[in-house]
């Protein structure tokens, strides 16, 4: 096993664990941060974000997603430097669209992009959350919690290029989905030429719906349909 | 369909003294190019121009010239053997291109893939990997009977599929990453699906993934540009078998 982590395989199979672990993260994100449209009174998503905050499993996962994170950075940093090792001089000409798809040509680019928009992200929430702390209380059946519902729609309703923002970082991420799903599953072997066809059209999918389900809640408050 | 006659065309090609100079283009004018003239038959026609003006020919690689070789390379307006899917540059024609064309001609870019001279590379990285692995080892002794191993039709034909490779290196030429995943993955498939090669797949797998990232080929990140550029339409599939086969292996280890 120890050459193992060093080679190519190896390093696209830490890449595709980690991306498969985020991809299932996003999953409970999307779940939970959809509680701010199916209640504008905020209580379904305050009791959601107060279960995230304080049950003891998820105290434990949070830092294991924290370096899912840094892992798939890292590894992604690695193999992309290499990749540009790999071909000291250039062509002169490409013709590269003939031949593979945008996004799986651009995958370091749009990750890269999402983590310029998770920072900021990070910054909006998790900072205020968790850091400065200075959040109101609430009332919710009987139970004081922060109100971070409030957070949420003071942030979105405050500013348009906040929207924006958080549109474009749901797109992106989606675009990188579009390749980053199914070529998670090839690069664990886990394809053939009938299962290829299913699982990019389940990551076409899939990337739809994170990119769709996330834009959906600041364009409902910059609606005026929140609270 | 009657040929026609392109009357003029620009070619734009890579020239190279030898390994150690530093290459650039030269631009060169052909004229009156029928279009069932092969693209090498073009080149061979530059070449007997550049012969009677006393210049150096274009030194460039073909063996076959009907696709089976795997020895003609070169990467055409930017793209592997050229503007047509599943052929060789030997098997492309100049009915592909218009009258006034430019077509820039560059050699195989890959850091593995050392240009010796011109449009000429050394693709012996490929050599190496098949010899780290690519081989079924056999004993001396009496020929088996053909049919005393039996092997369902799915997997002989499979196997065939990948055996179709032909280690042209477009591949890793066409490859962002310059990564040989495909070819691996071709002659790992096609011994790894019969009996007499699965002895030895573990094994297999193992040296010639090794023997891949020593010779600083790049790492697959699964964009499926091999495999629109392969001469032989070999399916990534592939790769994802090599990519078990290894896993495999290593996990026994």
């Amino acid at each position: 096993m120890s050459n193992f982590l060093s080679s190519s395989i190896g390093k696209k199979v830490i890449m595709s664990l980690s991306g498969l672990f985020l991809i299932a993260f996003l999953c409970v994100h999307l779940t939970l941060n959809l509680f701010l449209i199916f209640d504008n009174s905020g209580e379904l998503f305050n009791h959601g974000a107060n279960f995230m905050a304080t049950n003891p499993v998820i105290k434990i996962v949070e830092p294991i997603l924290a370096i899912g994170f840094i892992i798939h950075i890292i590894w992604a940093s690695i193999l992309t430097l290499q990749n540009q090792k790999a071909r000291p001089i250039k062509y002169a000409q490409r013709n590269q669209s003939q031949n593979a798809t945008w996004a799986s040509r651009n995958m370091y680019i749009l990750g890269g992009l999402v983590l310029v928009f998770l920072v900021i992200h990070i910054y909006n929430f998790w900072w205020n959350i968790k850091v400065t702390g200075n959040l109101e209380a609430v009332v919710v059946d009987g139970v004081e919690m922060e109100n971070t519902y409030l957070l949420v729609s003071s942030l979105f309703k405050s500013s348009i290029v906040y929207c924006g923002l958080y549109i474009a970082g749901a797109i992106l991420l989606g675009l990188h989905l579009t390749h980053g799903f199914w070529s998670a599953f090839q690069s664990v072997g886990f394809s053939n030429d009938i299962w290829r066809k299913r699982l990019s059209a389940l990551g076409y999918i899939f990337a739809v719906i994170i990119a769709v389900g996330f834009s959906i809640i600041p364009l409902y408050f910059m609606a005026g349909l929140g609270n | 369909m009657a040929d026609t006659i392109l009357k003029e065309l620009t070619l734009k090609v890579w020239r190279q003294k030898d390994a150690k100079s530093k290459g650039g283009f030269e631009t060169y004018k052909v004229h009156n190019i029928s279009t069932g003239t092969s693209f090498l038959e073009m080149l061979d026609i530059l070449n007997e121009q550049l012969v009677s003006e006393n210049k150096e020919p274009v030194a460039f690689d073909h063996d076959c010239r009907e696709g089976i070789c795997g020895t003609c390379s070169l990467f055409i307006d930017g793209r592997a053997h050229g503007p047509d899917d599943d052929v060789t540059t030997c098997q492309l024609h100049m009915r592909r291109f218009k009258e006034g064309a430019t077509i820039t001609i560059e050699p195989w870019r890959c850091g593995a893939f050392p240009v010796i001279k011109d449009l000429i590379v050394d693709r012996k990285a490929y050599d190496k990997i098949l010899q780290a692995g690519g081989y079924v080892s056999v004993n001396t002794g009496g020929i088996p009977d053909a049919n005393a191993i039996p092997i369902s039709n799915d997997n002989a034909e499979e196997a065939m599929d990948a055996a179709a490779c032909i280690g042209c290196g477009a591949c890793a030429a066409t490859c962002k990453n310059s990564s040989a995943m495909l070819f691996v993955a071709a002659k790992v498939s096609q011994l790894a699906l019969l009996p007499q090669g699965k002895i030895e797949a573990a094994r297999r797998a193992k040296a010639m993934v090794a023997k891949m990232d020593e010779l600083g080929f790049g790492n697959c990140t699964n964009t499926g540009a091999c495999e629109a550029e392969c001469p032989k339409s070999i399916s990534i599939e592939h790769i994802a078998r090599l990519n078990r086969e290894f896993l495999k292996a290593k996990l026994k280890d």
